[in-house]
């Protein structure tokens, strides 16, 4: 079973922010949303590094922990998506949410929030595959037509990776190895855990805290 | 006052007596990614419905980003 993620390549991303118009003209975003976008620190030094950032589809997603009226659902490939006919558009998810990913269109009555919208990793919602209320509500669903996510896809240096999360894995790893720097994968930790991350403590520990 | 006092206490503290919510998600179910989209943009090279398939195509074009692979392959 596949299971989808993303990776950002610090090293490779040049700032173009062709993930983030890929995305905005493939799902025809609203203005004012913005599902992926590129964020740069120490921008204007020497040595600055880009990240393109968007949901990352967390394995222990936190936005789905709080939200109150149980919108989200995680699909058989770990693609984090909600249901937009549930969701109140209360804004629990986007505080909860370490990436910043959930996203509220303004324009509703009185400047309102409406209903959250984010990254689906081009997997559309709970509507019939590829179908014109899918399309309306949560854009294109390139996954049912057998493609990747656009903007990883679009990726002129292919800086963002998208896909099964070994393919993708084994492709970051075959660079770092190649290059001989940059292992550094922003937000993996925090999005899928850490590799010691459930692991039983070793038998010395265990021994000297008995 | 003491009344009141008590009334209170016991507001606070039924409040926290709440019954479990129990009741279903009125979320929608979601078809299988694997069940072709109805429309002209379906990538050739898979079968819809068939899982396999699809994540053999899904596999295949995630490999194409590592051009690595593809720099050798012009070698």
């Amino acid at each position: 079973m596949a299971r989808m993620k993303f990776i950002c390549d610090s090293e490779r991303c040049i700032e173009c922010n062709g993930c983030v118009t890929a995305c905005k003209a493939e799902h025809d975003i609203p203005w004012g949303v913005n599902r992926r976008r590129v964020v740069t620190l120490n921008d204007g030094e020497p040595g600055e590094k880009s990240i393109s950032v968007a949901c990352m589809h967390c394995s222990d997603a936190p936005c789905m922990a709080v939200c109150p009226v149980d919108c989200f659902y995680r699909t058989d490939e770990g693609v984090v998506l909600h249901d937009k006919d549930v969701c109140i558009g209360c804004g629990y998810c986007s505080y909860a949410c370490p990436f910043g990913a959930p996203q509220f269109p303004s324009t509703g009555t009185f400047g309102m929030r409406g209903k959250m919208d984010k990254c689906t990793f081009c997997a559309g919602g709970p509507e019939t595959n590829g179908s014109q209320a899918e399309f309306e509500k949560y854009g294109r669903n390139r996954l049912s037509e057998g493609k990747l996510p656009a903007c990883a896809e679009m990726c002129s240096t292919k800086a963002l990776l998208g896909g099964d999360g070994d393919v993708v894995a084994d492709i970051f790893r075959t660079r770092v190895l190649s290059r001989g720097k940059g292992s550094e994968v922003w937000g993996w930790g925090t999005a899928y855990g850490k590799p010691t991350t459930g692991t039983p403590p070793k038998t010395e520990e265990k021994a000297t805290k008995s | 006052m003491k009344a009141i006092v008590i009334a209170l206490a016991l507001a606070f503290g039924l409040a926290a007596c709440e019954k479990t919510q129990t009741a279903p998600s009125a979320r929608k179910p979601d078809s299988k990614q694997w069940e072709a989209a109805q429309n002209a943009f379906v990538a050739p090279g898979w079968k819809s419905g068939d899982e396999a398939s699809w994540e053999a195509q899904l596999r295949k074009r995630a490999s194409r980003q590592n051009e690595y692979a593809s720099a050798r392959a012009r070698e």
